[in-house]
């Protein structure tokens, strides 16, 4: 193929373009049932410390927000621009998923989060703290949408041809489709964990800058706390989804696990330089029998291997590297918190290297995300919709030239944003979260509405 | 007799389009005014907008979705042709969303740059938005004759958001803002009489469909209706801020309510010369229908949402009426 062809260019310039949106939802989807909770603490408490907390990553929040909300417009064009053989396909199906999701969460979400950053001093405080949990479900819904589309492109199930078109027989098996359940609960667990890193890094960042801040404290173990309850739970569902897909799409567990061959007691691969030309591996470090033992729970059983697919068969190099970052972050993960829950028990004060550890961890969790759609994107290919369309046959007749241009565009707009947004970030976490209060009128207002709760 | 779906969701994806034109309308002509004010002012009008950039901004992916779930083939048609200018507005988009949260962190030149940054953003995203509905209308004829007519639009929707932006100003602002958005709000009125005046005049020499439509003459009195009724209500934005300016007692919104009218008439006007074409000229609204069971699933899903969705919008705008301080917007 070409490396630069219109098809080339516009998986490229998709790829890129969802990269760089679902960093945002990462964040958000979870951030937002972490401020509910920082929100609930101070109406509890009544406590100035948990509503300057609320105040800090409230901004954090907008700002990620805001990304996410550009960034996923993009993604509204993308689809017809991009893929126009997708949607005459597939539209039938496709359509009416992502229309649900701006009805039922788009919505509800950029409304209320006004009322949520705008609305303390005007709005009972029983109020405020609904505008919150609202604007929480209304991300919640809005990544179940998304991903039952994504998932039903996995694994499509329920879908009959009619009138010559692919239209939904049982919208229920449609949503529901085989694959959704573990890719929900994974990716959800995957934003808590992206989130709890964050807030558990950034505060480690202030500590660093300023070791007295008590708030800056509380927040690191909130987060270092959550981090160690999802991490193994985020295991066990990464298990039970890999054995969920070779169920379904085993082309691409051969891919991850490195098999070439359909064979008996296959060894597990450890580390490897899978060779795509050469349908091998020129190197690998292997645990004899593992594959078969942890697939198929014995050790003697046949694994199909990358030839029983051709020629419909995944690209095997970027499918197995990218599961080791995605599982190698997990496991580090899974160590850090870890050591931090047992540091910091009963009180300790964190020292300096474990500060220095979760500030490093920050950005973790976009790691693993990104390693794991990768996985989950490139495993599928050739198909866009497995067994029903081909990505090759999606692509529109775009030019060469005006997808170079629009995707020199984003790149370099992208990159200015991403920039902008780390730095802003690191700053407002080195700030913390008491500032000098610029509105005291405002503040006593917002405390009285808190206390009304 | 079934409901005809096709125009079900014709309607459905106006209304849509035209809450989107009129809501991300105002807040973009707000940014384009920034380089008009002074870094105080540019703070409240900031915060003017600020609890509802992003819900307007909401219904331009209601637009598109229904468009993309209604008339697949046409979505992909439409976005395949004007490839470029929509990559133009998303980047102006995306700038100015991301300005939007920056300039408020930001201090000294960090924050001079974040303002420029969304100005540019607003301006960029609404010369995009212009030149695509010009090429819309057109049916995407090639050739520079369309191009400069399509640049003629720009101009016009361009002059459309800066009325809009500065009369929103006048009801959400107080003090020599408002006395400075009163003179913005007159000149951009002038600006889009210039442009509707110029659009009218091409738009039936660009387009065959389009001058048999309006000048077909019993049906053509009737019509006449629809400019009339503009420029009534480009007269009464004209007078109510006169009144103001003069601090005569007139209703703060009225400029407002006045641009959103005009607006509304000049969509009917052009939903009248397009329909039923979804591409002109070249897709009936019928043609490019979607199979009537995702329709169904859709409308199902979105008649018991709507309602909802208009009560907390106006739930959000109640919450927010009045005046702006000028604080930073926080
Ligand atoms: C797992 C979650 C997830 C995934 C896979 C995607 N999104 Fe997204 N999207 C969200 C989760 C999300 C969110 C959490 O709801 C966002 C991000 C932050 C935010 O502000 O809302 C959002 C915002 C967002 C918006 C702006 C919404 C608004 O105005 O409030 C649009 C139009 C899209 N997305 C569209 C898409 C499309 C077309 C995608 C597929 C290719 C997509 N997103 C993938
Ligand atoms: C419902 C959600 C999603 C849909 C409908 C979708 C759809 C697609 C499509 C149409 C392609 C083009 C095929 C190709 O380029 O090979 C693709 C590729 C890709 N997607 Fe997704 N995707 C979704 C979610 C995501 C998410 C959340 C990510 C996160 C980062 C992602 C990452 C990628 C990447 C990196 C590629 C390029 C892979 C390649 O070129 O081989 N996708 N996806
Ligand atoms: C450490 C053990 C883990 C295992 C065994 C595991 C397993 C898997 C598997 C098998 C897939 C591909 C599923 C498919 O496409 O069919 C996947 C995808 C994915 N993983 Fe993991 N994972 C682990 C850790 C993590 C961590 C720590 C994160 C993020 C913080 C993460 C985020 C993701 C994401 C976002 C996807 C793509 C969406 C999806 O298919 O669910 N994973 N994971």
């Amino acid at each position: 193929m070409d490396p630069l062809d219109a098809v080339a260019l516009a998986r490229i310039q998709f790829g890129l373009n969802i990269a760089f949106h679902i960093l945002f939802p990462t964040i958000t989807i979870a951030l937002a049932w972490i401020l509910v909770y920082f929100r609930v603490r101070y109406a509890r408490t009544g406590d100035g410390g948990w509503l300057a907390t609320y105040r800090l990553w409230t901004k954090v929040f907008a700002l990620s927000f805001a990304m996410g909300v550009v960034s996923g417009i993009v993604m509204a064009f993308q689809f017809g621009a991009n893929w126009p053989g997708y949607m005459n396909k597939v539209g039938n199906i496709a359509g009416p998923l992502l229309a649900y999701e701006i009805l039922t969460a788009f919505f509800l979400e950029a409304t209320f989060l006004g009322v949520m950053l705008y609305g303390m001093n005007r709005v009972p405080g029983w109020m405020h703290l609904g505008a919150t949990v609202l604007v929480a479900i209304g991300t919640t819904i809005s990544a179940f949408w998304i991903l039952a589309l994504n998932s039903w492109m996995q694994t499509p199930l329920g879908h009959v041809v009619a009138d010559g078109q692919i239209v939904a027989g049982d919208w229920w098996q449609v949503i529901f489709n085989p694959s959704f359940p573990y890719r929900l609960v994974h990716m959800m667990l995957a934003s808590g964990l992206t989130a709890s890193f964050l807030v558990a890094g950034l505060s480690a960042w202030r500590l660093l800058q300023s070791a007295e801040d008590v708030a800056a404290e509380k927040t690191l173990r909130t987060g270092v706390g959550i981090a160690a309850l999802l991490v193994p739970l985020q295991i066990l569902i990464g298990d039970l989804h890999g054995l969920n897909t070779l169920e379904h799409q085993p082309a691409k567990i051969a891919a991850i696990e490195a098999i070439w061959k359909t064979e008996k007691a296959v060894p597990l691969v450890l580390l490897a330089i899978p060779n795509d030309e050469k349908r091998s591996n020129d190197f690998a470090l292997e645990i004899p029998k593992g594959a078969s033992l942890i697939l198929k729970h014995d050790p003697d059983a046949e694994l199909q291997g990358i030839d029983a697919f051709a020629p419909d068969t995944p690209p095997v190099a970027p499918v197995f590297f990218a599961f080791r970052v995605m599982v190698g972050t997990g496991l580090l993960m899974l160590l850090l918190s870890w050591t931090g829950v047992w540091t910091l028990r009963r009180g300790a004060r964190p020292p300096r290297w474990l500060l220095w550890a979760f500030a490093g961890f920050t950005f973790s969790g976009w790691v693993a995300t990104l390693a794991g759609w990768l996985v989950t994107e490139i495993g599928r290919q050739p198909w866009l919709v497995t067994g029903v369309l081909r990505t090759q046959d999606a692509a529109g007749a775009t030019s060469e030239a005006a997808l170079g241009a629009s995707l020199t565009g984003y790149v370099i707009t992208y990159g200015l944003m991403l920039g902008a947004y780390t730095v802003v970030l690191t700053h407002l976490a080195g700030q913390g979260s008491a500032p000098p209060e610029p509105n005291p009128a405002g503040a006593a207002a917002g405390a009285a509405a808190g206390a009304a709760v | 007799m079934t409901p005809d779906l096709a125009l079900v969701f014709t309607v459905l994806m106006g209304l849509a389009i035209l809450a989107y034109v009129v809501l991300d309308g105002y807040d973009l002509g707000v940014g384009m005014l920034m380089p008009a004010a002074t870094e105080r002012e540019q703070d409240s009008m900031v915060a003017s907008i600020g609890p509802f950039w992003d819900a307007n901004e909401t219904w331009l992916a209601l637009g598109v979705g229904l468009l993309l779930v209604g008339f697949p083939q046409a979505y992909g048609m439409i976005l395949g042709a004007l490839y470029l200018p929509v990559a133009v507005m998303l980047i102006g988009l995306m700038f100015r969303g991301a300005a939007y949260e920056l300039r408020i962190k930001a201090e000294g030149w960090h924050r001079e740059l974040w303002n420029w940054l969304f100005w540019f953003g607003s301006f960029l995203a609404s010369l995009a938005q212009g030149l695509m509905l010009g090429r819309y209308i057109t049916g995407f004829e090639p050739g520079f004759g369309y191009l400069l007519f399509a640049v003629l639009v720009a101009g016009g929707l361009c002059g459309g958001y800066v009325l809009l932006g500065a009369t929103w100003l006048v009801m959400k602002t107080e003090g020599k803002l408002r006395r400075k958005a009163i003179g913005w709000a007159r000149w951009g009125l002038l600006w889009v009489a210039l442009g509707v005046a110029l659009v009218s005049v091409a738009t039936p020499a660009a387009s065959e469909t389009v001058r048999d439509k309006w000048f077909d003459f019993p049906r053509t009195l009737p019509l006449m209706l629809l400019p009339a009724a503009s420029v009534m209500a480009g007269i009464g934005v004209w007078r109510a801020s006169g009144r103001l300016k003069r601090g005569e007692h007139a209703p703060q919104w009225a400029p407002f309510a006045g641009a959103v009218a005009i607006y509304v008439l000049a969509f009917v006007g052009l939903a009248y010369s397009l329909f039923p074409y979804v591409v002109m000229d070249r897709l009936t609204i019928w043609e490019a229908a979607a199979h009537p069971s995702s329709l169904k699933a859709v409308l199902a899903v979105a008649l018991v949402v709507l309602p909802f969705i208009v009560a907390y919008t106006a739930f959000s705008y109640r919450v927010f009426w009045g005046k702006v301080g000028s604080g930073t917007g926080e």
